[in-house]
């Protein structure tokens, strides 16, 4: 069982190596480069907040827009091109085959962020010449940022599941532009009343809550994060992905594949 | 043991955008196919020979029925071992070569390590593409992925081989071998279910044969049955190139071709067109009784199923 899994999410992460998807990673190293060569020369004694800043949030944005742009494309593509057929027709079970995909996916994002991260680190070191204490923080970003993107291939594997690569995309990039604003939602929800108030918080406790995995600002100006934060942040991301993912799994399981 | 039991599986598809309406894709069918045997289960396109094999492949959920593959229930994941399947127009991973998306199906339907570059190799050469190592599957023709199809469908060493139209695709060399191999299979003790409209084949490779149309089972029974029914006429054919007054005066249907001539004429009249042949003193090479072609079998039951849908209507 394990095994066919890995099988599954191996060949996924080939056919993103192989499709080219890791050639992000020139476009990230130009713009890393090229923002710590300007940052460096300005030198207005925020060369470290820019970088920092400017690093992570292209990891994430670079790293959302593959995780939406595969995910979609994960079961529908091969339901279309009808390369399913030779695979559900081997003792492969559908929650193996969903599961495999989404671990293929997860792998290939987890090796582009850790290049990223080894980008990020080299401009932060071009620009400050060195390493300090507090630079560690930014590991705690970088795993916020992979428990974000794995939320989010799982919602992309529950769109793609039923529903067309172009309306997976409309979807899934709707909930993560929602879902980055999840806090505000949430404070909007507090402050409505009746009918208002129910649907404000059914929708604030619905959309993934990406806010909170948002440490990149705080990381950037050297603030502690805190051992709860990255507790409970792991706990609610790993629960919303096994809910997306079942999600993903129940309708699957039912679909026929004309 | 019945390698197949089918047992009223139907399927109907709700089709149209708002208004959904039934659209029947199969009939309640039932049919079981022995192991050992080549079993061809023909149609014309649309007729539902794929839907019936999508069921069995759990790739389609029917609407009633079930279905018992090697004495399990089909749904039972572990007889997937067992059973090997090439789609209509398979398309594979374009990015893998031959040899990795073979070890990947491999790998999937639980070949050892060990064993699978072995049988990677040996099924590669037995489908006839050798000298393909580092080309991408985007780079094969259609007839070669067709040979892929066939390779891992049978890569595992399955007992039972499903193939949706396997020669489609083939030019005639690869449809021979296509053949030669489906006939070998057999050989090794293993079941082959294919589906196909191309009657040749069938009549060929088939032990028995089944007729589907319009969803409904037209006919099934052992190829030599179904063709050995004596139309009432025989075929005479001798040397020569002219047609005696005499033959033609028995009212036989005669055609010049080449150094002999082929005469189509009622079997009463054996005797006396033996007779006259004997007084013409020319040399008889052949006296064949004419029997139904699986292609005449095809062609009436298609044609009584819809003057039946005609009635109806």
């Amino acid at each position: 069982m394990t095994s066919r899994i890995a099988y599954i999410a191996s060949n996924t992460f080939r056919e993103a190596v192989r499709d080219r998807v890791l050639y992000n990673l020139i476009a990230f190293a130009l713009l890393l480069s090229g923002a710590a060569i300007f940052v460096g020369q300005i030198s207005i004694d925020i060369e470290r907040l820019v970088v920092v800043n400017l690093g992570l949030a292209a990891v994430s944005l670079f790293g959302t827009v593959i995780a939406i742009f595969i995910g979609i494309g994960l079961v529908s593509k091969e339901i279309e091109k009808r390369t399913l057929y030779t695979v559900l027709s081997r003792p492969v079970r559908r929650w193996e085959f969903i599961i495999g995909k989404f671990f293929g996916l997860a792998g290939t994002l987890v090796v582009n962020t850790f290049f990223m991260a080894i980008g990020v680190f080299a401009a932060l070191l071009y620009v400050a010449h060195k390493f300090s204490r507090p630079d560690a923080l930014i590991l705690i970003a970088l795993y916020f940022i992979i428990l974000e993107f794995l939320m989010i291939c799982a919602l992309a594997l529950l769109f793609s599941s039923f529903s067309t690569p172009l309306l997976s995309a409309v979807f899934a990039f709707s909930l993560f532009v929602i879902g980055s604003f999840a806090d505000d939602l949430r404070a909007f929800a507090e402050l409505s009343h009746g009918f208002t108030h129910w649907v404000a918080a059914a929708a604030a406790y619905l959309v993934p809550n990406f806010s909170a995995l948002n440490v990149i600002s705080a990381v950037a100006h050297q603030q502690p994060v805190g051992a709860q934060l990255v507790l409970s942040n792991t706990l609610y991301a790993l629960l919303y992905t096994t809910v997306a993912l079942s999600g993903a799994v129940l309708i699957f399981e039912r679909r026929n594949l004309k | 043991m019945a390698a197949i039991e089918i047992l009223d599986l139907e399927k109907t598809y709700l089709v149209g955008f708002w208004c959904k309406r039934p659209k029947r894709a199969l009939q309640p069918l039932r049919l079981t196919i022995e192991e050992g045997e080549i079993f061809g289960f023909l149609g014309p396109n649309g007729a539902g020979k794929t839907t019936t094999l999508k069921i069995l492949m759990g790739l389609v959920f029917p609407t009633a029925g079930t279905a018992r593959i090697l004495g399990r229930e089909w749904t039972d994941p572990e007889v997937k071992a067992q059973i090997g399947f090439l789609p209509e127009q398979p398309y594979f991973y374009d990015y893998l070569t031959a040899h990795e998306l073979l070890d990947y199906f491999g790998q999937l339907s639980g070949v050892p390590a060990r064993e699978r570059k072995r049988r990677v190799e040996e099924v590669l050469s037995l489908v006839g593409l050798t000298d393909i190592k580092g080309l991408q599957l985007r780079r094969f023709s259609k007839g070669m992925l067709q040979r892929i199809g066939i390779a891992q469908a049978i890569l595992h060493n399955p007992r039972l081989v499903f193939l949706d139209e396997p020669m489609s695709g083939l030019d005639p060399l690869g449809r021979r071998e296509v053949r030669d191999l489906i006939a070998q299979l057999k050989q090794d003790g293993k079941t082959v279910f294919f589906s196909t409209h191309i009657l040749s084949d069938a009549e060929a490779l088939c032990d028995r044969v089944a007729i589907i149309h319009k969803g409904e089972l037209r006919g099934v029974g052992a190829v030599d049955d179904l063709t050995s029914s004596v139309v009432g006429k025989i075929e005479v054919i001798w040397q020569g190139t002219q047609i005696p007054a005499s033959i033609k005066a028995l009212g036989a249907e005669c055609h010049v071709s080449g150094d002999n001539v082929r005469a189509v004429i009622s079997d009463n009249q054996q005797d006396a067109i033996i007779d006259a042949l004997r007084r013409e003193r020319v040399r008889l090479i052949s006296i064949t009784p004419l029997r139904t072609s699986l292609e005449t079998y095809f062609v009436e039951k298609l044609q009584h199923s819809q003057t039946t849908a005609g009635k109806r209507a």
